[in-house]
C-alpha cells in the first residue's frame, strides 16, 4: 500500500492557527457561537481547535458538542459493516446560535447531510457553517461545500487520505493511501 | 463485537455475553435520544414491525410502540381479543396473513410457552419475543440489568434476589440467565410452592426466609403475585403471603443497608410490596420503565441493522 504524507505536523500546526484565526474573524468573542465536532474523527480537530483558541487567542467560554450522526445515515443496512454508535453530546439548546460543523475530511458531504438533519433534534440554528481539515474535490455526492478549509486535495477514488492525531498515533500527519 | 449473534430475539438462553454488552451499550446512545427536545431518530424509516399481543399488556406493550415510534419504523398493532382468532385462525395463519402486507419484524406476546421459537422456524420475518407464557421474557431481563448497571456501576459480582412467584414468571427465568451472564450472584425467595422444583439446578440459590435474603443481597427484585395464572391455591391466602414475603418498611429498615428495589410492574400494592417502598427512593421501578425503552429500541434497531433488502 503506497502511502504519500500530504501535511506533516508543522503545516497541521499552521493550519490550525490559520483556521482558529478565520473563525474568529467571523465569531468575535464567540457568545452566539456552537462547536459541534462530528464523532467519531471530528472530535479531535474540534477539541485542537478550541484549545488553541482558549490558549493561544485567550477565547473565553467556547461551546463545544460532540454530534453522532450514526442513527441519521443513509446507508443503514446498505453496507457490509454494521455501523457502531457514537456518543453525543449535546445538552443545550441551539436555538438561535450560529453552529459551526467541524470534522476531519469532506468526502462525499453524506454524513453532513446526515449531521444536518441530525442537529435539528437540538433545535433551529440561526445558521450553520463547514469547517474541515481536508477537502476531496470532485468528490461530492451532494451540494454541500465548506466554509473553512485547511486543505483541497485531488485525490482518485481509490486513494484514501488518512488524517492522524497526536492524541492516538504519537504525531500529526495527514497522508494520502493507495489501497 | 459489533452484531449481534442471533437472529431474533427469542430468549436470553441463546445471547451470550458479548450480546448482551453490545445492546447495553446502544442503549446508552437512546437513553441519550430519548431525552433530546426531539427524541425520535430516522434510522428505521423503512421497516414496518407488527406487535402481536395474544396476552394483556400494559407497560411491555406501550415500551415497544414508543421504541419503534423513536426509531421511525411503521408499525401495526393486534391484539387478539379484537380478531379473528376468536374466529379460530391458527397461529400460522394470523402471522402470515400479517406477513403478506410486507412485515419486516414481529414483536409477539403469548400465553403459550415456545410460541416465539415456534414462529422464527416457520415464518421468514424477525422475531422478537415479549413474554411467552411462564417461559422468557427478554427485553424485560435486559432492562432490569440495565437499571442495575445504571445504578451500582456494574452488574458483575453483586448480589440479587429475586422475590415472590417464580414459578409463573417469565421474568424470572429470563433475569436469572442474563444475571448469570453478567457474573451476578442470584437468590430466590418465597414460597415453595412458588419455586419451581428443579430451578436450583440453573446455579441459583433459594432462601426460604426473606429477612436473611434482603440481608444478603444488593438488589431486590420484587415479582406481581400472578393471581390470574394460579389453577390452584398455592399459598393460604394473601394476607399470609404479605406477612411471610411482602417488602414493607419497616422490614427495610430492620436491614443495615441500603439495598435496590426493582418490580417489573405491575404491581399489587400492599400484597407484594407496600407503597412506601415502591415510591421510595430506593427503588427504582420507574427507571426501568424508562430504560425499558432504550433497551428495545437498541434491540429493534440491532436485529434490524441484519436485514438486507
Amino acid at each position: 500500500m503506497a502511502k504519500k504524507t500530504l501535511l506533516n505536523e508543522k503545516e497541521i500546526h499552521i493550519i490550525l492557527h490559520r483556521l482558529a484565526c478565520q473563525l474568529i474573524e467571523n465569531h468575535q468573542d464567540f457568545s452566539n457561537t456552537i462547536l459541534i465536532g462530528l464523532q467519531p474523527r471530528g472530535i479531535f480537530l474540534a477539541n485542537r481547535l478550541v484549545k488553541l483558541l482558549e490558549n493561544e487567542y485567550r477565547i473565553k467560554n467556547i461551546i463545544l458538542g460532540k454530534l453522532d450522526i450514526t442513527f441519521y445515515r443513509d446507508d443503514f443496512r446498505r453496507r457490509e459493516d454494521p455501523l457502531i454508535a457514537s456518543k453525543t453530546d449535546i445538552n443545550f439548546i441551539i436555538d438561535n446560535k450560529n453552529v459551526v460543523f467541524i470534522d476531519d475530511v469532506l468526502f462525499s458531504g453524506r454524513s453532513i447531510r446526515a449531521a444536518l438533519t441530525a442537529i435539528q433534534d437540538f433545535g433551529r440554528p440561526k445558521n450553520i457553517e463547514l469547517l474541515v481539515l481536508i477537502d476531496r474535490r470532485f468528490s461530492r455526492h451532494l451540494p454541500i461545500q465548506p466554509d473553512y478549509k485547511g486543505r483541497q486535495v485531488d485525490v482518485i477514488k481509490n486513494e484514501q487520505v488518512q488524517v492522524i492525531w497526536k492524541e492516538n498515533d504519537k504525531k500529526d500527519m495527514v497522508c494520502i493511501l493507495n489501497t | 463485537m459489533t452484531q449481534l449473534s442471533v437472529n431474533n430475539l427469542l430468549g436470553i438462553k441463546h445471547l451470550n455475553k458479548d450480546d448482551v454488552d453490545l445492546i447495553f451499550k446502544t442503549a446508552d446512545h437512546f437513553k441519550e435520544v430519548i431525552n433530546r427536545p426531539i427524541k425520535k431518530v430516522p434510522s428505521l424509516r423503512d421497516i414496518t414491525i407488527a406487535n402481536l399481543f395474544f396476552e394483556n399488556s400494559t407497560r411491555t406493550k406501550l415500551s415497544f410502540e414508543l421504541a419503534e415510534k423513536r426509531l421511525s419504523a411503521d408499525i401495526i398493532n393486534f391484539s387478539a381479543a379484537q380478531s379473528s382468532v376468536k374466529k379460530g385462525e391458527s397461529l400460522i395463519d394470523t402471522v402470515n396473513n400479517i406477513l403478506s402486507m410486507k412485515v419486516d419484524i414481529i414483536v409477539i406476546r403469548h400465553p403459550n410457552e415456545g410460541t416465539s421459537d415456534f414462529l422464527s422456524r416457520h415464518i421468514n420475518a424477525k422475531i422478537i419475543n415479549a413474554g411467552d407464557g411462564a417461559h422468557e421474557h427478554p427485553t424485560q431481563a435486559l432492562l432490569d440489568s440495565y437499571s442495575i448497571r445504571e445504578k451500582l456501576g456494574s452488574v458483575k459480582g453483586k448480589k440479587i434476589v429475586i422475590i415472590g412467584d417464580v414459578l409463573h414468571s417469565r421474568v424470572a427465568l429470563s433475569n436469572i440467565y442474563t444475571l448469570q451472564l453478567l457474573g451476578a450472584k442470584v437468590k430466590l425467595c418465597g414460597p415453595t410452592t412458588l419455586i419451581p422444583r428443579h430451578i436450583t439446578k440453573l446455579g441459583v440459590e433459594y432462601e426460604k426466609n426473606l429477612t436473611k435474603a434482603l440481608e444478603w443481597c444488593d438488589v431486590a427484585n420484587v415479582l406481581r403475585v400472578q393471581h390470574e395464572r394460579m389453577d390452584i391455591k398455592y399459598f393460604p391466602s394473601v394476607r399470609e403471603y404479605t406477612q411471610l414475603f411482602g417488602i414493607n418498611k419497616e422490614l427495610l429498615n430492620s436491614i443495615k443497608k441500603d439495598i435496590v428495589i426493582m418490580h417489573p410492574g405491575p404491581i399489587n400494592r400492599g400484597v407484594e410490596i407496600t407503597s412506601d417502598v415502591a415510591d421510595s427512593k430506593q427503588s427504582i421501578i420507574l427507571n426501568q420503565v424508562e430504560n425499558g425503552v432504550a433497551i428495545r429500541m437498541a434491540v429493534i434497531y440491532l436485529l434490524a441493522q441484519q436485514i438486507k433488502r
